[in-house]
């Protein structure tokens, strides 16, 4: 703050009530700092009130868990979609099970499984993967996502909560189910 | 001047003061001409009129829930005397929205009206603008039926692209982690609360500075020197009447439209199940046929440039402002239509090549995507717009308002044919096709 400018500006002589001057231009200041507060807090109210709710909360732990099955209803080398319309299970040739998401990587269409030419083809752009999750065609640049697989006396679930991005396919991603 | 030995003037006369209240009292002669504006300004704010009343209408029989959404349309559609014909009406003047304010950017522009001391509402024209397609996107997901849901889901998936805060701004826009009944209902809240809002208070807000400026351009050809003192004509009648021609014809237009061609509703969104090809509105095909050539990140970087680019065009520190001459000059028009041509065969040339023989992204092969899809192509783009810049000053000897203007009018050109390319020449697959 600088009084000197403000007198000269209101065209007061220097020795005029330096006081009253300096209260007046400390109020407005007080005043529009209380004013960006209050706006401060509504965008803050605003933001809070918009943002999502976190998908690992407690309430929704409980419906992401899917049970998918007898690992022996998968035979190896096929690919078995879920109704709930969020993933498919692969059996790999050598027994290995993966939980691939359904959403294409490149925009999000519903990529289906092709028997015929052992691929994922997306129906929107075009964008293919293999039996992995794998890019086999562009304009896809990631795999597809994965989803954890556990596998607990025989049984299958998969959790559709905690979706993974991967650049590539890595052999560490497979479940294999215990040998019995 | 007695009421009484005027009785309809009497009448009429609270309307036309308050209009004139509006309105300048009188109006520059020329600016009257209608090659100058081709009603385009007026069109679009009689479209937003009937946005606004229809969408009212709609509002008292949409449900914003998942599992309703669509069974209300039907609903409104069968069992609503002008049900149908009020949701074409919405749907028709919401598309040609799009057009018209795009045509009036370009009106704008090409004739001069973005110089001082018009260059702040260039600015609003195109926030309008933003605003115009983000209530279009947001009203597009409403129907809940298959073309609705897909088109929504590839436009926020773009998001997803976006470095740094892509995420996390899609799960604000989606209200999750995927799209839902949160989706719809902030959808539903920004199409028929926030947007509508914003571009009525921002229409007048343009209006206003349309006034401050006085008035429009005053048209001229590129001999004649502007003149200071125009005749000048009363608005009350020699405008307001022009405009209330042109407001019934556009919406005698509009109405005939929505009873020839009804709004689309097709099957009930399904997650499960894309339709081949699954594309994005037409406003934003542009957008989808860059991401068929460019690595995602790419497209949605040139879609930004151009954006911003577009906002900044007032302020390059031109050294002349010839309001009201079409394309600037005679060696405007020259630059303009060389752009134009260029534009034309090049692109299209383009996307063949990229489709049938050379594959672009995939060389050379063995680099990182990020090189092939990215920067590579990227470096191509900028090197295209630079050499045309510098091509255009160095052979027509164009100064920076007619470069600047020539790579304009080939960046539009070359938007509108990968638009028409995404929307009319792709089939099933995404793969090119001749649909005549």
């Amino acid at each position: 703050m600088k009084p000197s400018k403000i007198k000269t500006l209101k065209g007061k002589k220097p020795d005029e009530a330096p006081d009253a001057i300096s209260r007046r231009s400390f109020l407005s200041i007080l005043w529009s700092a209380l004013g960006l507060a209050a706006l401060m807090e509504f965008l803050w109210m605003t933001f809070s009130f918009l943002r999502p709710a976190k998908p690992g909360s407690a309430e929704n732990q409980a419906n992401t868990v899917i049970h998918a099955g007898a690992v022996a209803s998968f035979a190896p080398g096929t690919v078995t979609a879920f109704q709930s319309g969020e993933f498919y299970i692969v059996r790999l040739d050598d027994g290995g099970l993966l939980a691939l998401s359904c959403k294409c990587t490149h925009l999000g269409c519903t990529v289906p499984w092709i028997e015929k030419e052992k691929k994922f083809l997306c129906p929107c752009h075009a964008s293919a993967f293999d039996i992995t999750g794998n890019v086999i065609n562009s304009p896809a640049t990631r795999s597809l996502d994965i989803f954890p697989v556990i596998i607990e006396n025989n049984i299958v679930r998969v959790d559709t909560g905690k979706r993974i991005k991967r650049g590539n396919f890595d052999p560490k991603q497979v479940i294999y189910p215990p040998k019995v | 001047m007695t009421p009484a030995a005027d009785p309809p003037r009497h009448l009429f006369k609270p309307l036309s003061t308050l209009a004139l209240h509006f309105r300048p009292r009188r109006v520059a002669e020329k600016t009257l001409n209608f090659t100058l504006t081709w009603g385009l300004g007026g069109m679009a704010t009689v479209l937003v009129s009937l946005q606004l009343f229809t969408g009212i209408l709609l509002k008292f029989t949409y449900a914003p829930v998942p599992t309703q959404a669509y069974a209300s349309l039907a609903r409104l559609q069968e069992g609503y005397l002008f049900g149908q014909l009020v949701r074409s009406i919405h749907f028709w003047s919401a598309n040609l929205l799009v057009v018209v304010v795009c045509l009036h950017g370009l009106r704008v522009f090409f004739t001069g009206g973005f110089h001082l001391p018009r260059r702040l509402n260039w600015v609003v024209g195109l926030s309008l603008l933003i605003l115009v397609l983000a209530s279009n996107l947001t009203g597009y997901l409403l129907p809940w039926d298959q073309l609705a849901y897909w088109a929504t889901i590839i436009c926020v998936s773009m998001l997803e692209y976006i470095p740094v805060i892509g995420s996390r701004l899609q799960q604000v826009v989606l209200g999750g982690h995927q799209i839902g009944p949160a989706t719809l209902r902030s959808f539903f809240a920004m199409h028929t609360a926030v947007f509508p809002a914003l571009i009525v208070m921002l229409m007048a807000f343009h209006f206003w500075r349309v006034r401050k400026a006085g008035g429009l351009v005053i048209p001229r050809s590129p001999a004649e020197e502007p003149d200071d003192n125009p005749a000048m004509v009363p608005t009350h009648p020699d405008l307001l009447l022009r405009e209330a021609a042109l407001a019934l014809a556009t919406i005698a237009g509009v109405l005939v439209l929505s009873l020839l061609y009804d709004a689309p509703l097709g099957q009930p969104a399904n997650p499960g199940l894309s339709p081949n090809p699954t594309k994005a509105p037409w406003y934003f095909a542009g957008i989808q046929e860059l991401l068929m050539h460019f690595h995602p990140g790419v497209a949605l970087l040139i879609a930004a440039a151009l954006t911003i680019g577009a906002f900044c065009l007032p302020y390059l520190n031109y050294n002349e402002a010839p309001a009201g001459v079409w394309f600037a000059s005679v060696n405007g028009r020259r630059t303009a239509r060389a752009a134009a041509m260029f534009a034309a065969g090049i692109t299209p040339l383009i996307i063949i090549l990229d489709e049938y023989a050379v594959r672009f992204l995939t060389l050379p092969p063995g680099l990182p995507q990020a090189f092939s899809h990215g920067l590579i192509p990227t470096a191509l783009f900028i090197a295209a717009v630079v050499g045309l810049y510098v091509l255009l000053a160095r052979k027509f000897q164009a100064s920076r308002l007619e470069s600047v203007q020539a790579v304009f009018v080939f960046l539009v050109v070359g938007w509108v044919i990968l638009t028409a390319t995404c929307v009319i020449f792709r089939g099933e697959g995404m793969k090119l096709r001749w649909p005549f």
